[in-house]
């Protein structure tokens, strides 16, 4: 075997035995699962706790006098009721309205026609659903009154024929003249947990490098090691060794997340009525910006679609408004979407720039680690290596509202950005000459890197006691030989 | 015939030379000193001839032509700063040390086997480093160092750190190894040991070399016509009474009686010092006083620090 191999091998096992890597293979789906699957279980939640809102209508206009009593004409849905109320003060619920058991307080004013407001009381903040579930009723109610005293004869009839509910569809053409849904929620999901594995893949590991080398020159194996083989194998056994066990951690998170994902929703939520894959890519697409509001309207914006049959145009965050309307249909989309994001592309772009990018950074973790003498004294040294990732990060969100803009045109070529950034905008669709040069420059950056690696590493590791800066460094750079 | 030669070998770092056309050659199968003060460039010369690091000017020949990163596997190096990785079992990574240098594993796992239990550690084997003592540590780092039987043995500064018991299981195992016909070289502090065990040494002080040649060689030339006396009688009345042309260094009084230390000029020979103390004291025991390695040491340092 030759002696890199070697050292590949030894490296690659003694990282997979070690506990702290069998926990985080366990640890790490259930944590990506309990990120999709929280926010699922509480938007639901929220909604199954019945709320009793109070109605106190001092116009009269929105009451309904039936023989059981007072209705009020907004309709109740499973989780949100209406208890009209009269001949009581507003104030009497101010003081000890938590022991009432009532959610809120309506109030609806004698005058709203004029003033066009009602207000809403409680102790507790009113979540956006109840009060945009309200106020779209409301307005519907107060829009059917005035329409009434115009006096149109037949509104009713007029006004069933004039409603509509749009369906916008995004539908992509593609190179060879077909034509195929989008869905840009999904996109953008994608796209951004790329981006977002990447960065985190990259910094793990390749810290683990340094540390690697680090440890090394402390227990002053280095020397003997050194004596064996040649610091390049070294440094190139030990990167690549890190490399792959986190490829087989990557590989190890996706197959349990997946099935983690599967067996816990069939378990606890079969009445969403949805299959497995369908409510990770809904909750990803709705939560993949860890939107708080957007995950809110994903659940509820399903519970109420189930409950009322309404669309969801109201009770939606904004986010979510311009998207499709019956379950079904969103289903579909979302499917289709995902056939198109070119899947083979995607995948092997994502590969290409995933293991080229942590190539790159891992040399320069490498120097870094030959550069110290303990842990410690890396921290002033691997700002401005991280610099590159985190500006990436941050163009990444801005991507994702404008895949093709200059900014991130730019960042998803150079080579220190492009790993982040590339992979948001390949979602999308990006022309492949743009892949392919991102690909290479990429390349030929991570071999010259390694080169200059190599040399500074050389120096490095046989060095105690000198500073640790990159003036330092630098002159190891120059002591070729 | 040398196995390694170095030749005119020059090595900086920023700021200083550590090593100032350094030149040596260790004969096949001898047991070669590297001495010097610390600091002298001991540990540079040896890095430069484990190909650890490069030297500036100057080669290295192994077997007669300068040497290649395939005469690695031919060389065992034992650094003065010891270490192992900590986290890892003793015995695996004795194998991974031993086939990082071309062992294979079967063999490697053989011949372990058989070192340890010669040094009586086997049960160490499934433990981890950081779980060792010192000594047993060292123990290990020397057998990784032997396993591969190579040609030539490289110990910086190898007795340091022992206790005597180890110390002494060192000298016998290096003692074994060159009449298995190994070839090796040690840098160290310890004289009595280059004494022992040396046949050639090098003695380096600043990046020069100051001294160089067969031991035996380099005692007789620093011979210094001394000459210890063994007597009966006194002392005082001696130093008094002796013959200027002999030089009384020093009488002193300790387990083998008393001792007079006479320095005779080169023409003067031994007998007549003999002759002419017969007459004055009782004679015990009369020898030449050869000098040992440690004063040779010093003198030479010395004299060179004095020149500069």
């Amino acid at each position: 075997m030759s002696k890199t191999s070697l050292i590949i091998q030894r490296e690659y096992i003694t990282r997979i035995r070690k506990k702290s890597f069998i926990i985080m293979s366990i640890l790490g789906p259930f944590i990506f699962a309990a990120y999709v699957l929280i926010p699922m279980y509480f938007a639901t939640l929220e909604d199954k706790e019945e709320k009793k809102v109070v109605v106190i209508d001092e116009s009269k206009l929105f009451t309904e006098y039936t023989p059981d009593g007072s209705q009020f004409v907004i309709p109740e849905t499973e989780y949100l009721k209406f208890q009209v109320i009269e001949g009581v003060e507003l104030e009497t619920f101010r003081v000890g309205f938590n022991e009432t058991g009532y959610y809120a307080v309506l109030f609806i004013p004698s005058n709203i026609l004029a003033s066009e407001s009602a207000l809403l009381y409680s102790t507790k903040q009113v979540s956006i659903d109840v009060s945009n579930y309200i106020k779209s009723n409301l307005e519907t109610e107060i829009e059917d009154l005035k329409l009434a005293t115009h006096d149109i004869s037949d509104i009713d009839r007029i006004l069933a024929e004039v409603e509509t509910t749009l369906n916008v569809r995004s539908i992509k053409w593609t190179k060879d003249g077909q034509t195929q849904e989008t869905n840009t929620g999904v996109v953008m999901g994608v796209g951004y947990l790329g981006g977002l594995l990447i960065f985190f893949f990259i910094f793990f590991f390749g810290s683990q490098v340094m540390r690697g080398v680090i440890e090394e020159k402390t227990s002053r194996i280095i020397e003997v090691i050194v004596s064996s083989v040649r610091p390049f194998q070294l440094m190139m056994g030990k990167i690549i060794g890190v490399g792959l066990t986190g490829l087989t951690q990557f590989i190890i998170w996706i197959v349990f997340s997946f099935l983690l994902i599967t067996g816990l929703q069939a378990a606890f939520f079969p009445e969403l009525g949805r299959t497995p894959t369908e409510q990770v890519v809904d909750s990803d697409m709705f939560g993949g910006g860890g939107i708080p509001g957007g995950q809110l309207g994903a659940g509820s914006a399903g519970a109420l679609n189930e409950q009322t049959g309404t669309g969801p145009v109201d009770g939606i965050s904004p986010e979510d408004e311009g998207l499709a309307t019956a379950d079904m249909d969103m289903a579909q989309e979302i499917f289709a979407s995902l056939k198109s994001i070119n899947a083979g592309v995607m995948i092997g772009s994502f590969f290409v720039f995933f293991i080229f990018g942590y190539l790159l950074y891992a040399a320069m973790f490498a120097v870094i680690g030959s550069a110290v003498d303990n842990e410690t004294d890396t921290q002033q040294l691997i700002l401005p290596v991280i610099l590159p990732l985190i500006l990436a990060i941050y163009v990444m969100i801005g991507a994702i509202n404008n895949p093709d803009g200059a900014l991130p045109f730019w960042f998803s070529m150079i080579p220190f950005t492009s790993p982040v950034v590339m992979m948001v905008r390949i979602p999308f669709g990006v022309p492949y000459w743009q892949v392919g040069l991102s690909a290479a420059l990429l390349v030929m950056t991570f071999i010259g890197m390694t080169w200059v690696a190599g040399k500074v590493y050389r120096t490095g590791i046989l060095m105690y006691g000198k500073k640790n800066s990159y003036r330092e460094i630098w002159k190891w750079l120059r002591y070729s030989s | 015939m040398n196995l390694i030669s170095a030749d005119s070998v020059v090595k900086d770092f920023t700021g200083h030379r550590a090593l100032n056309h350094v030149s040596m050659d260790v004969p096949l199968g001898s047991i070669y000193g590297l001495l010097g003060p610390n600091g002298a460039g001991k540990t540079t010369l040896l890095r430069i001839i484990n190909q650890i690091t490069a030297p500036d000017e100057g080669t290295i020949y192994f077997n007669g032509r300068p040497i290649t990163g395939e005469d690695r596997m031919e060389i065992g190096y034992l650094p003065e700063e010891r270490g192992l990785y900590k986290k890892m079992k003793v015995g695996e990574q004795a194998l991974y040390l031993a086939q990082l240098k071309g062992l294979s594993r079967a063999e490697a796992m053989q011949r372990l086997k058989v070192w340890f239990e010669k040094f009586d550690i086997s049960e160490w084997w499934g433990k981890k480093v950081e779980e060792l003592s010192k000594g047993m540590a060292q123990k290990v780092q020397f057998i990784t160092t032997v396993l591969h039987h190579p040609r030539l043995l490289i110990f910086d500064e190898p007795f340091s750190g022992f206790d005597p018991i180890n110390v002494n299981l060192l000298k016998q195992e290096i003692l074994q190894m060159k009449k298995d016909g190994a070839t090796i070289i040690f840098s160290t502090h310890n004289m009595s040991s280059v004494e022992e065990l040396c046949d050639h040494i090098t003695l380096i002080n600043r990046s020069e070399t100051l001294l160089q040649g067969e031991i035996s060689g380099i005692r007789e030339k620093y011979k210094s016509n001394l000459y210890r006396v063994t007597f009966l009688g006194d002392g005082e009345k001696l130093s008094r009474e002796i013959d200027p042309r002999f030089e009384l260094l020093k009488v002193e009084e300790n387990g083998m009686g008393r001792q007079a230390t006479i320095r005779i000029r080169q023409e003067e020979g031994s007998n007549e010092l003999i002759r002419h103390l017969a007459d004055k004291v009782e004679i015990k025991a009369f020898h030449e006083v050869i000098p040992n390695m440690n004063d040779i040491f010093i003198q030479v340092v010395n004299q060179a620090s004095d020149k500069q």
